[in-house]
């Protein structure tokens, strides 16, 4: 990378401590965000890129905690970075970057507002929590972010409540409230995955058409591999709370190196495949979050593993070439003792 | 185990396999053969308060079979000499032996106040016999009897016993305590019963055809619920002719407490009904030409029958509480009949109480029942939707 | 909206007609009409009646008459603000009633309002710190306060405070005031009583809408809005106030509705136990004498004036929810 990432996570861990025991939801996963770049995270459900996502902006759950590593962002002035793991998770500080410099995006339109006040009330708090404005001046902007992100008669929408808007434009409304403050970093988690197929790709373009216009970062978490090809930059492949491989969208696509990012591109359907071919799977499921497999999390499912190295030592995120990195064993030696 | 069981269970099993698909192992395999009485049972058991307090509650109803025998003096006997004696403790140990004795008690006149008091005399040890003789009764109304679990040598326990102490007409309150067990327990069984029946039979006509009826019995339970039930209840028994006796003014009661109480259960049965009526199973049995009967008794009733014993469980401790305000303001049930209800009567006079505190113990049982109702209900409530 | 108060404001109505009627059946319903058993105590009391007047006083009431026609003479008298004669005290029913009704009113409110003032914050507090020795200690009492009786609980404060301050702690004055005419300094006496009937009347209420508010808030701090509302940056407090607590009022208000026949219904009973001047004991001793018309107004009233409450919380409900407003309710 030739400028400073904006955003730079290193072996964050965020664990669960429920009474059944301790879940590592993330458990040291590494990534950055260049200024300006789209960052996709992908992996099946339970891997991690949610709770990665709630950790940056330290809102994860009681009886989740960060119990390890760093989140550094860099802010506009010259002060230089902040952790944001270090910060307290209630201050003013992560509260004045949340949904100011970082803004969210939820998976949820439905459930994602509140039913009992008017969308406009709710966006209008977000301006007026992190700029010195007015009530009028906040309304107003509310109508133009409203008329940005393409709702049709805003002046009037902006008094509706959450309920009486369609799941697209409620997305679209969710959106133009993350972008009230102008953020940095928009994290986009599942943005599309509870609409239908057409809807999707309006939200989509509205998206990159926004970060055109704004020059904003964007870390979009989707399984969908399809997503990935249309938005991102560089991808981030997880696969239970650690990330198995990174690098630019096109090398992970034409050159994947983990077998976790092969099996996933194997399994994308294809409009070009024969009728009726069975789409090939990956074998087995995803382990139960309280067992994961020692060594590599993947080797129980790995076509590729190798018996007495896999199943003993954990991997590394190491680069394999200038632009790719990957955590398997298959293009690195394991570097330490196994874990007695 | 019947031979309807296993086809009752039919529905269930088809639901349990439509909501939970992917169980394999050997321990869920269990759970997914299960009857849902089975689930139901596994689940409450895990609830620690509310098996204590089913428990405590068999206790009572164990208590209001052998009330009998458990009291030593005869509930009704009065006798003025006796009037307002306090509780009196137990010695269980004397000189190093177990011998559990109480000390005999000396009426005196206070010279200044001219009041009766009693003061225990040491030297007069009273000796408590187990399986005594006293005073004569129908064991569970078989047989007579005359033994009773605690009493004394002679069977005179009324002159020598007073756990409890005594109350203004000198009857002994331990006793009346056991006997009082049977009404305030039975009451809200049989209040509970009657407005089960209400509740079943109009939820269920409610929730099953819908429509204008449906709007009609929902406004009805809503008149009735904003009515304030107390002042209605002192009306109707108020109007209760007096020259009835204790059997109908307690029947009487019960149809009193039960026209309001029915309303809970009807809206449980309802909402029930309109649930089920949706599922997929029921549906499946209506395609495959079931009659309306047998899907409401086959395949619906065994998923809310959990849902309306919880209901009533937890409806159960509003009866007792009600039965007990009325006889305590002296519209309920009248003496001769013993409540708890009816000795808290006694307790209605401030200046009473202060003196003679142990007239209230009949508020004990009364908190300790409702609060064991209020848990055992919750647990059943949390029990029934074994796949919730 | 319009035709949600519409629909509301009807079922009240015809809650009053119900209770109208329950109150004429309840005057009704002891053996021997009003007529004779008012004739029975003149004449005991040495007074001649003549024949003529008591057929006269059967025409007033139309005693000669089917029921229904009884009942619509009944109504028309009410309307017209007689409420009859109480047989026991020889005067007006509504002359006799007075203040009482005011001073029930009095108390049942400052119960509702103490419920209320109790059960949110502690709900809030126990949902938000689920789990919390204060959350245990908070579960703990309220299931006590579940299951003692509020009249139990009245005897109960009334022996303590017998006991240890020697005092009577009942009524609603204090002895120079009680049969003192309005003045401030009565109000503020008035004020100063209110609280332990408050309490009492309104512990078995409060512990009923913790348990409710605690589980709705538990419910809404799950939901996806929340985290919204916390990645917007807004300070926790504000954020719990704002958005899940307003969701969680929802079904707590909608409680109000019947919490207030609930504590009007205990009030009759605690009053009794502590000697207010309030309805209760009234209502209690005429069933007791059979002071018909007395009872039956009583009833009446006391319907009305949940009637009333139970209104007030349907539109408050209304106001709190915006579903309701827009009809978008199934």
């Amino acid at each position: 990378m030739i400028n400073a990432p904006l955003l730079s996570v290193n072996n964050l861990k965020t664990w669960f401590f429920t009474d059944e025991g301790t879940v590592k939801a993330v458990d040291g996963a590494s990534f950055e965000v260049g200024a300006g770049k789209t960052v996709g995270i992908v992996g099946e459900s339970g891997c991690g890129k949610s709770v990665t996502a709630l950790s940056i902006l330290r809102i994860v759950q009681e009886p989740g905690r960060i119990v390890g590593g760093e989140i550094q962002l860099r802010r506009a002035d010259e002060a230089g970075c902040v952790d944001l793991a270090k910060l307290d998770s209630e201050g003013k500080e992560i509260r004045a970057i949340r949904g100011g410099e970082i803004a969210l995006v939820f998976q949820e339109p439905m459930t994602s507002f509140s039913p009992h006040y008017t969308i406009g009330n709710q966006i209008v708090e977000t301006i007026q929590l992190h700029q010195d404005v007015g009530k009028e001046e906040a309304r107003n902007r509310t109508i133009e972010l409203l008329r940005m992100v393409g709702i049709p008669r805003p002046e009037r929408r902006i008094d509706e409540y959450p309920f009486e808007l369609s799941g697209g434009l409620r997305q679209r409304v969710m959106i133009a409230m993350a972008l009230s403050c102008n953020p940095k970093i928009l994290i986009a988690d599942e943005p599309t995955t509870a609409l239908d197929v057409t809807t999707q790709a309006q939200i989509l373009d509205l998206l990159r058409e926004i970060q055109e216009r704004t020059g904003m970062s964007v870390i979009i978490i989707t399984h969908d591999m399809g997503v990935i090809a249309e938005m991102a930059d560089d991808v981030i492949v997880m696969y239970l709370g650690r990330v198995v491989e990174s690098g630019p969208v096109d090398e992970i696509f034409h050159q994947p190196k983990h077998p976790y990012t092969q099996a996933l591109l194997r399994s994308i359907p294809s409009i070009f495949a024969e009728p009726r071919a069975k789409l090939p799977t990956i074998a087995g499921s995803i382990p139960h979050p309280h067992n994961r497999p020692v060594g590599c999390p993947f080797h129980p499912r790995c076509v590729e593993r190798i018996a007495g190295v896999c199943d003993v030592h954990a991997p590394q995120l190491r680069p394999v070439n200038e632009l790719q990195m990957a955590s398997c064993f298959l293009y690195h030696e394991p570097e330490e003792a196994p874990p007695s | 185990m019947s031979k309807a069981k296993p086809r009752a269970a039919g529905g269930d099993s088809l639901r349990s396999e439509l909501e939970e698909p992917l169980l394999t192992t050997a321990a869920e395999e269990r759970v997914s053969v299960a009857t849902q009485w089975q689930l139901m049972w596994w689940r409450f058991r895990r609830h620690r308060l509310a098996m204590i307090s089913g428990a405590v509650i068999i206790a009572f109803y164990l208590v209001a079979a052998f009330a009998d025998f458990l009291a030593y003096a005869d509930p009704h006997k009065t006798e003025a000499f006796r009037s307002l004696i306090a509780p009196q403790p137990i010695h269980f140990f004397d000189e190093g032996r177990f011998s559990p004795h109480v000390f005999a008690l000396i009426g005196k006149r206070d010279p200044r106040t001219f009041k009766r008091v009693y003061e225990p005399d040491p030297t007069r040890k009273v000796p408590l016999r187990f399986f005594a003789e006293g005073y004569q009764y129908k064991f569970l109304g078989l047989f007579k009897t005359n033994r009773h679990f605690i009493g004394v040598e002679g069977g005179n326990a009324e002159e020598l016993i007073f756990l409890l102490g005594t109350d203004q007409l000198g009857r002994d309150l331990w006793s009346r305590m056991m006997v009082a067990c049977r009404l305030s327990l039975l009451i809200g069984l049989a209040g509970v019963t009657l407005s089960l029946v209400l509740g079943v039979l109009l939820g269920g006509i409610s929730g099953l055809y819908g429509g204008a009826i449906d709007t009609l019995i929902q406004r009805v339970i809503e008149i009735l619920r904003s009515i304030p039930t107390i002042p209605l209840w002192m009306g109707l028994a108020a109007a209760m002719p007096r020259d009835w006796g204790v059997v109908q003014v307690y029947f009487a009661i019960t149809v009193i407490l039960s026209l309001i109480g029915w309303t809970d259960l009807a809206r449980v049965v309802r909402g029930r009904f309109l649930a089920l009526r949706e599922e997929d199973f029921v549906l499946a049995a209506e395609l495959a030409g079931v009659g309306q009967m047998r899907i409401i008794l086959r395949h619906m009733a065994p998923s809310f029958l959990s849902h309306i014993i919880a209901a009533t469980t937890l409806a159960l401790p509003n009866m007792i509480i009600s039965e007990t305000a009325l006889s305590f303001l002296g519209l309920g049930l009248r003496p001769p009949a013993v409540s708890w209800g009816v000795l808290l009567q006694d307790a209605q006079n401030i200046q009473t109480v202060a003196l003679s505190p142990w007239l209230l113990s009949a508020a004990i049982p009364v908190v300790i029942v409702i609060l064991a109702f209020n848990f055992l209900g919750d647990g059943l409530r949390d029990a029934a939707d074994p796949y919730g | 909206m319009l035709t949600y108060t519409i629909r509301r404001f009807l079922l009240a109505l015809l809650t009053v007609w119900a209770i109208s009627v329950l109150a004429f059946a309840i005057i009704q319903l002891p053996p021997g009409d009003y007529v004779t058993a008012y004739i029975a105590q003149l004449a005991s009391s040495g007074v001649d009646v003549t024949p003529e007047f008591a057929e006269n006083l059967r025409q007033q009431y139309g005693l000669d008459s089917p029921i229904w026609v009884q009942y619509m003479k009944w109504t028309q008298q009410i309307a017209r603000g007689n409420f009859g004669r109480s047989l026991e005290w020889q005067a007006p029913v509504l002359d006799i009633i007075g203040d009482r009704l005011w001073l029930t009113m009095a108390v049942s409110v400052s119960a509702v309002l103490f419920t209320w003032g109790l059960a949110l914050p502690i709900g809030i507090y126990s949902a938000v710190r689920q789990y919390s020795i204060a959350d245990y200690i908070f579960t703990f009492i309220g299931f006590i306060g579940l299951a003692v009786p509020s009249f139990l609980l009245a005897l109960i404060l009334m022996y303590l405070g017998f006991r240890y301050f020697g005092a009577n702690i009942g009524g609603l004055f204090s002895p120079e005031y009680q049969l003192a005419d309005w003045s401030l300094g009565k109000l503020w006496d008035l004020i100063k009583h209110l609280p332990l009937p408050a309490i009492i009347l309104g512990m078995a209420g409060a512990a009923q809408l913790i348990r409710i508010m605690r589980a709705n808030l538990l419910d809404e701090l799950r939901k996806p809005y929340v985290i919204t509302a916390r990645a917007k940056g807004m300070s926790e407090f504000r954020l719990i106030l704002k958005y899940p607590v307003r969701a969680a009022l929802n079904p707590f208000v909608s409680t109000l509705g019947y919490l207030f026949p609930f504590i009007i219904s205990g009030s009759i009973i605690v009053a009794l136990v502590l000697s207010l001047p309030t309805i209760g004991p009234l209502l209690l001793r005429s069933l007791v004498s059979q002071d018909m018309f007395l009872a039956g107004t009583i009833v009446l009233f006391l319907g009305i004036m949940t009637v009333i409450g139970t209104f007030i919380s349907d539109i408050l409900l209304m106001w709190i929810d915006p579903r309701i407003r827009f009809e978008r309710r199934e």
